[in-house]
């Protein structure tokens, strides 16, 4: 290949990313739905599948298949939620934060978003979103990071994430890094974590809908950066529910034309 | 943005190891506790993914994560200590001339790649198919694969989460200092991305070299 046939193609590949960076953190922002309200959204009881409350310092594993949606209750407002989930059929398919953040160009989670796996395929959906204050970068809380905060060791979203994957067959090598709902990180402009207590609000919730058959763990743990600990806790109701698939018009699909390539790389396992 | 050297420079004449990674290709070398790798970014704006493992137990590995909130800051830089899933430290950035590098951007994949800038690029060469070639040798796999290191990688986020990959900001010759606090494996895939800045759309070759740990 020439210098300058290398030349053109480097060119024409800056233009795209060009492109495709203006429309990814501006008309798809634009585009996103507004946050949930938090007394709307109910889920009519004949769609709910089962209900779990998760104490404070616990986790729970919850099998969603393709077409269910899982709703995430921090009733007192002072819980945080971190996540990991695996693909059912081949759970070397996982959450991948780099990808989700990467790919839809921004770190702010919200509702509109999804997350992605590793396989360039949607995992879930945020579908409803009352907070829109969300981690994907610091991660959860630790042995090392619960010691630093009480000065003794506590209950911690790692031990939680090994003692549920094990109960999966699974082990250290087969936990991703984490996404945390009801955890407002931000950064300022010198690239330092900050915490915004006033993101977060009693009832807030989510919904996860699950875009392929997926085992997800949910660690009730204060986030490490909660300065409200060893307080920020409470308990947090899940709700397994039916849910539409992703429709032709759905918001978190048309987002951007790398959501419409997403959704449909994931809809071509179940074709 | 360059920082100075914590410690005096290393000699080049000194160093125990050199070898010239080509561009789009894979590298690993074991790197005992106390011995430097230099990765040298011989000319200019070359993105480098990088993992760790613990040699006595792999399953014990780089956690972005774990390093980020143990520093409560989102860049790697000098004086940045890589944390382990375990909490452990496993190595630390003992020399920067480059001042930016990325921890949160992963690394490219044909199947992400897809994603981003369409069905043409699945068939292009990525960083993840490195790391598969590559940790084979060690008796690992695409499940270990975890957030990794993007040495010479420009990856502002902003307060408004905004998450870009820009151009480069190392120059020819840039290099990063690792001083292993363990004894580590240490991967790296030169870069072969060129849909996006990371390598100024035009993969390059690196430079690596190991140090022994200094006499006491």
């Amino acid at each position: 290949m020439s210098r300058d046939t290398r030349g053109e193609i480097a060119a024409a590949n800056r233009r795209r990313y060009e492109e495709l960076r203006a429309a990814g953190q501006g008309d798809a922002v634009k585009s996103l739905p507004e946050l949930t309200a938090r007394d709307t959204a109910p889920i009519a009881p004949q769609a709910i599948i089962s209900t779990d409350d998760v104490p404070a310092g616990w986790y729970a594993t919850i099998q969603l298949r393709r077409g269910e949606a899982l709703r995430i209750v921090d009733t007192t407002g002072r819980s945080s939620v971190a996540m990991i989930g695996w693909r059912q059929e081949d759970t070397s398919e996982r959450i991948n934060c780099a990808d989700t953040v990467k790919v839809q160009w921004t770190a702010a989670l919200a509702k509109g978003r999804v997350i992605l796996s590793d396989m360039g395929r949607v995992f879930m959906s945020l579908i409803e979103d009352t907070s829109g204050a969300h981690d994907v970068l610091v991660g959860g809380s630790t042995p090392a990071s619960t010691l630093a905060a009480h000065g003794a060791p506590s209950r911690n979203s790692h031990e939680n994430f090994l003692a549920a994957a094990a109960k999966l067959g699974l082990g250290l090598r087969d936990i991703p890094p984490c996404v945390t709902f009801f955890a407002p990180v931000s950064l300022d402009p010198a690239g330092r974590f900050l915490w915004d207590a006033g993101r977060k609000q009693p009832g807030d919730f989510v919904d996860l809908r699950a875009e392929m058959n997926v085992s997800v763990v949910l660690s009730n743990c204060a986030h490490p950066l909660d300065p409200a600990m060893p307080a920020a806790s409470g308990p947090v109701t899940l709700i397994r529910h039916r849910a539409p698939l992703a429709a032709p018009d759905d918001p978190c699909r048309t987002l951007s034309p790398e959501m419409v390539r997403a959704f449909a790389f994931t809809d071509r396992l179940f074709a | 943005m360059t920082s100075p050297s914590v410690t005096p420079p290393l000699d080049i004449s000194s160093a125990s190891y050199a070898m010239d990674v080509p561009a789009e290709r894979p590298w690993s070398r074991i790197i005992k506790r106390g011995q430097t790798l230099r990765i040298i970014d011989s000319e200019g704006q070359q993105a480098v993914d990088a993992l760790l493992y613990c040699c006595d137990d792999p399953a014990e590995r780089y956690s972005a994560q774990d390093t980020l909130r143990v520093q409560g800051s989102a860049y790697i830089d000098l004086g940045t200590r890589l944390v382990s899933n375990r909490g452990r430290v496993m190595a630390t950035i003992t020399a920067d001339t480059c001042g930016r590098h990325d921890t949160s951007a992963g690394c490219c994949s044909c199947e992400s790649n897809a994603v981003r800038f369409g069905e043409a690029t699945r068939y292009q060469h990525a960083c993840r198919e490195n790391f598969i070639l590559e940790l084979s040798k060690y008796g690992l796999s695409k499940r270990d694969i975890v957030a990794n290191l993007n040495f010479f990688m420009n990856v502002p986020i902003d307060p408004a989460g905004n998450f870009t990959v820009v151009d480069g900001i190392s120059a020819p010759g840039n290099y990063v200092d690792i001083t292993a606090e363990i004894d580590v494996i240490f991967v790296i895939s030169n870069c072969p991305q060129i849909n996006n800045p990371c390598n100024d759309f035009n993969p390059t070759p690196i430079r690596v070299l190991v140090w022994d740990a200094p006499a006491v």
